[in-house]
Formats: structure tokens, C-alpha cells, sequence
């Protein structure tokens, strides 16, 4: 579940009529079902989602090995988080990867994909067969990614080396392979960036457009000074977007080397600190609760620009 | 669903003015068709260079070099799926993702029903519920599921393994959990543009709310749902992170976390890689191809209703 799942709302020409009814009266057998319907969908995700979540927050505050029961949790304050910072060393690289990775994602691939967006908008022949192929990337797995691109990286029989004239392990060396990523990871989030903006140039109201060539207005300036505002919501869900993607960044550099030697990420480091073999909880706990209080600050803006659409 | 997806221009003067357009090759239209050309030929390369050396004979490419022609074979495909164990792994990847994206899309559904229908006071804060659940980074609920999932024990008809650790319902549920968020979302929307009559008249004729939710608001939002299955089918097969870390057993890996094993195996012989890329890549290609409409629409969905 690399995706992060969005629900662009495109600028609505005409917003559909507000037909909320009159008070519905519910009686017996229908208002046991009601209940059951919310309930057991909420139950589930409450359970999965929300309570581990404020577990890994109260656990942050704890050492624990995980073997034995939960009076075996010590309670040693903020300790952990003094560990993060000054005492791990991987902390400082997994943090600048993920800074690296969004800024480099949102200056590439999230600016290219809104490019190619407004170029495939114009009515071009052939639309279709451009689509598709920006577009086919997105339906792969990072996991995936990581795999198919190695055979452009790779040392030995790879593309790249081949047309450079070089001798690099651009997966291996410390120095290339998290812009190597990068470039894999961009491949996909364009075509992804793409598809969510043309959605949204889609629904722009052509009549905007024909005022501001009736006033001469150039194309770019028309983009720039009415088509971009009019788009206010779809760029803040695309920025929204970048920032979980680069956050939530794990797949591609798992399958590569487990986010070891140059590919550290917040994502990997949790992960190793748990599944791996020395498990440390309260530790992995307090990595994953500044990931988690990361993401809601996001995840709160974007709630907030999706529901207000949702709700005019 | 084409009312439900995107808003089409106004046709007379659109398609006016994008006749004119047309007439006017302009060199400026040129040096687009160049640039948007070669781009997406670019971005084909790396999925076309993989399906080539599928194909090829690793003896032949080694001696050769890759920039060569000849030496083309089917052996890559029947190596990899053997080395690779794809029957078993494809197969785990079907036992999780069918039931996994009925299940969301059923108790979705409930959701957004309920949502979409009943005007309660705390509606918004449950789909804000819903819907930040999806966002979530998986990491961050790492420790605890995964420690939970460790002691919370399952019959062995159900798991072997006696746990819910490193078994398929763990996998199913934590999916459906992830990914109901997403579709209560969408599917909420779409219920609320549902007029509104229907279920008056079904009230007066005496349906009760389970005919109404099976027999009028199911059938209506077949469009919807099959977008978003579309869409989830492709999310629970490409999904890596929980599989990876909720299986213990290598047997057990769905199709997406078994590249993680099959890295070592086929590091050597790259035609052998492609093969074994392409065969992953098949099922979700047949998607994009035969399902492209559904799948973007079930991106798109909701976008101007509501």
C-alpha cells in the first residue's frame, strides 16, 4: 500500500443541490441494523488503526522487550526520545533522507507532473497514448520499481553504466543510490501528480479561460493568474499528497537493502527496531510517534480542504 | 459514472475553439509534440527494456552485451516462475486481495450509507475518522499491531501458526482496516448525489432499511464500486509493508513482498529478473489496460458531487 489514496476534488461547475431531507424516523429491527452498520466497520478501525497508534504513543514513554506480559514495562519517561536524539546515530541520515526525498520529490516529479498536466489539457492528438504512458508507471508497486529499475542501475549490465561510459553500483555506493531511488521513485509520483491535476484542470470553467484571452491575456500569464487560484484545493491535496508520500517512503528502499548504507529512512528505521532481531519497543515507539506526529499535521490540512468540498 | 466523474466542458464553445486550435499547427504545436513525444517515450523505456531482455538468453546477452540483437528465448519466463515459486505466491496473493476488497468495500459501504442518509451530529467526525486512518503512515502502528498480533491466538484450522501473526486473516484484516477509509470517502459521496425520492417512495411502500441499503443504494452505486474495487484490487496486490512484516514464513509472502526473497535468487542473471518483473507486473498491467477507465475514475470519483 504504497499509494496514498486521494479523492481530488475537481473545481465543480455546478455544485450539485443540497437535498438533505426532512428528519427520517428509524424504529425497532431498522435501528439495530443502523447500528451494527456503523458500529463493526468502526470497531475494526478504531482497533486497528486508532488504538495502535496511541499505544505507540504511550509506549514511546517505556522500555520494553515485548516478551512477557505488560507488567514487565518500565516506565522511564522521556528517555527515549533523549536517545533519538543525541544517542543514534542512523536518526540524523534517516532524517535528511526523508527531507531530501520530499523536497526532491516536489521540485521533480510533483512540478513535472503538474507540467504535463496543463500540456496534455490542450486538446493534444493522441492524448491517450500520452496518458497511458505517463500513467502506467503508477499502477506498479514501489517494491516493483525498485526491481525494474535495476536493471538500469545495476553495475555490471546496466543501461546507465552502459551509455555512460561508468563503472557504478548505483543501488551499492553510498554516494548515488538514494538519488538513484529518487529518480525511480519519480517516475512513478509524476505520472501519479499527473493524473490528479488533470483531473482537476479538467473541471476549470473554460468561460475563465476565454475572459482572459478576451482581455489578452497570454497563455501563461492566464495559467499563472486565474487557472492556478481557481485550483487552490487540488494544489493543496498535491502538496498535502507529496509530503505523506515522502513520509510514508518505504517499499522501494526495503526491497533494495533493508534502508542500510546511504538509504536510511524514519519508515526503516521503525521497522528494523521491531521486526529485527534485537526488538526494541519503547525505542521503535518513540521514532514511530514523531513519524505519526508528522503525518497529522498533514493529514489534518488535508481533512480540512477534502471535507470542506465535500461539504458545500 | 461519467456524471459522476469528471465535468465536461460546455460542448459549443469548446468545441469551437478547439477546432481553431487544431487548424493552427504552429511551430510552437510542434516543438509540444516533440517534447511530449520523446517524454513519454522515455517514460516507457524502463517497462519496455525489462519486457525485451525477458525474452533473452542470459548466455547470449552476457557474451554479446545487451545493445545486440538475437538470442531470444521463453526460458527466462519458465525459470522464474519455477525458482521464484509463483504458483504458490500468486495464489497467496489471491487468498488475501479477494476477500480483503470485498470485505472493505462491504463494511465501506455500510458507512457511507449510514453517513450519506442519516444527518446525525457526529457524521463529519466519523468520516474524518475514516478517512485519516488511510493516511496514516503504517510504521507508526508498527509496534503495537505487530505485538498484539504476536499473542492474540487463532485456532490452528485458521493459522497454523496459532496465532495471528504470519497469518492471512491478520494480513485481510489489517488491509480491510486501512483501505475502508479511503472508500467510505468516496463511496459517501456518491450516495449523497442518490435522489433522495427513492427512499420515500420505499418507505411508504414499507421497506425497512435492510431492503433499502441491499435493494436500492447497492445496485446505484454499482459504478462506484466497481472503480473502487478496480482500484483496491491494484492497492492490496502491490501492498508490500504489511506482508512483509506480518509474514513470518516464507511460503506465506504474497506475490508484492516475495521480491524480497527472489532479490537473491535472480541477482545474478538479469533476463531471468525481467522475467520474473513482468510476471508480477502482468496482473496489475492487465488492469491498467483492460480497466484504465474504472481505475481513474476511481481516483477521480467524488470529485464534483457532494
Amino acid at each position: 500500500m504504497t499509494d496514498l489514496p486521494t479523492v481530488p476534488a475537481a473545481p465543480a461547475e455546478v455544485a450539485a443541490p443540497r437535498r438533505r431531507g426532512g428528519r427520517v424516523r428509524v424504529t425497532g429491527t431498522d435501528r439495530i441494523f443502523l447500528a451494527l452498520m456503523v458500529i463493526i466497520p468502526t470497531v475494526m478501525v478504531i482497533g486497528w488503526v486508532w488504538l495502535p497508534a496511541i499505544a505507540s504513543v504511550v509506549l514511546s514513554f517505556a522500555r520494553w522487550s515485548g516478551i512477557g506480559g505488560l507488567d514487565t514495562i518500565q516506565w522511564i519517561g522521556t528517555e527515549n526520545y533523549k536517545n533519538v536524539f543525541t544517542n543514534y546515530p542512523p536518526f540524523a541520515p534517516a532524517l535528511r533522507h526523508n527531507l531530501i526525498w520530499l523536497v526532491f520529490l516536489f521540485v521533480l516529479p510533483t512540478l513535472f507532473g503538474i507540467f504535463l498536466a496543463v500540456l496534455l489539457d490542450r486538446e493534444l492528438r493522441g492524448t491517450r497514448f500520452y496518458q497511458t504512458a505517463f500513467f502506467l508507471p503508477v499502477v506498479l508497486s514501489l517494491a516493483l520499481i525498485g526491481f525494474i529499475w535495476q536493471l538500469i542501475y545495476s553495475r555490471d549490465q546496466g543501461v546507465l553504466n552502459a551509455v555512460l561510459g561508468t563503472q557504478i553500483d548505483w543501488y551499492g555506493d553510498s554516494k548515488w543510490n538514494l538519488w538513484a531511488v529518487l529518480v525511480a521513485a519519480s517516475w512513478r509520483h509524476a505520472g501519479y501528480i499527473m493524473l490528479l491535476y488533470l483531473a482537476g484542470l479538467k473541471g476549470v470553467d473554460p468561460s475563465l479561460r476565454e475572459a482572459a484571452a478576451v482581455d489578452g491575456a497570454s497563455q501563461v500569464r492566464t495559467f499563472f493568474s486565474v487557472v492556478l487560484p481557481v485550483m487552490r484545493p487540488i494544489n493543496i491535496i498535491v502538496i498535502v499528497v507529496t509530503v505523506i508520500e515522502s513520509l510514508r517512503a518505504f517499499d522501494i528502499v526495503w526491497v533494495i537493502n533493508k534502508g542500510t548504507n546511504g538509504l536510511e529512512l524514519i519508515s526503516t528505521l521503525v521497522t528494523a527496531n521491531v521486526v529485527g532481531e534485537a526488538s526494541r519497543i519503547g525505542f521503535g515507539s518513540a521514532l514511530a510517534t514523531i513519524m505519526l506526529v508528522i503525518s497529522l499535521v498533514f493529514i489534518t490540512i488535508f481533512l480540512s480542504t477534502v471535507m470542506r468540498r465535500a461539504q458545500r | 459514472m461519467t456524471s459522476a466523474t469528471t465535468v465536461t466542458r460546455p460542448p459549443a464553445t469548446g468545441a469551437a475553439t478547439a477546432k481553431a486550435r487544431r487548424r493552427r499547427l504552429t511551430a510552437g504545436r510542434v516543438v509540444l509534440y516533440v517534447f511530449v513525444t520523446l517524454t513519454a517515450l522515455a517514460w516507457l523505456f524502463p517497462v519496455v527494456w525489462a519486457l525485451l531482455n525477458s525474452f533473452r538468453d542470459y548466455a547470449y546477452t552476457s557474451v554479446h552485451g545487451y545493445v545486440s540483437l538475437g538470442g531470444f528465448t521463453f526460458q527466462n519466463y519458465l525459470n522464474a516462475w519455477e525458482q521464484g515459486e509463483f504458483t504458490r505466491h500468486f495464489l497467496n496473493s489471491m487468498i488475501i486481495t479477494v476477500p480483503a476488497v470485498l470485505l472493505t468495500l462491504f463494511l465501506a459501504s455500510c458507512v457511507a450509507f449510514v453517513v450519506a442518509r442519516f444527518s446525525f451530529r457526529f457524521n463529519l467526525a466519523l468520516l474524518g475518522l475514516f478517512t485519516a486512518a488511510n493516511l496514516l503512515p503504517q510504521q507508526a502502528l508498527l509496534v503495537p499491531l505487530f505485538r498484539a498480533y504476536r499473542s492474540i491466538p487463532l485456532p490452528l484450522w485458521m493459522s497454523d501458526s496459532g496465532q495471528l501473526l504470519d497469518s492471512y486473516w491478520g494480513l485481510i484484516l489489517v488491509n480491510v482496516a486501512f483501505q475502508t477509509g479511503f472508500c467510505t470517502f468516496v463511496l459517501s459521496n456518491y450516495m449523497k448525489a442518490l435522489p433522495h425520492e427513492m427512499y420515500e417512495a420505499a418507505r411508504v411502500d414499507g421497506a425497512g432499511i435492510p431492503t433499502q441499503f441491499f435493494r436500492i443504494t447497492l445496485p446505484l452505486c454499482r459504478p462506484a464500486l466497481a472503480a473502487l474495487a478496480t482500484l483496491q484490487v491494484t492497492w492490496i496486490y502491490n501492498e508490500f509493508f504489511w506482508a512483509t512484516v506480518l509474514m513470518q514464513s516464507g511460503d506465506k509472502f504474497p506475490i508484492t513482498s516475495s521480491l524480497n526473497n527472489l532479490r537473491g535468487q535472480f541477482f545474478t542473471d538479469y533476463n531471468l529478473l525481467s522475467a520474473g518483473s513482468i510476471l508480477v507486473a502482468i496482473p496489475v498491467l492487465v488492469v491498467f489496460f483492460v480497466l484504465q477507465k474504472q481505475f481513474v475514475a476511481g481516483l477521480t470519483l467524488g470529485a464534483t458531487k457532494g
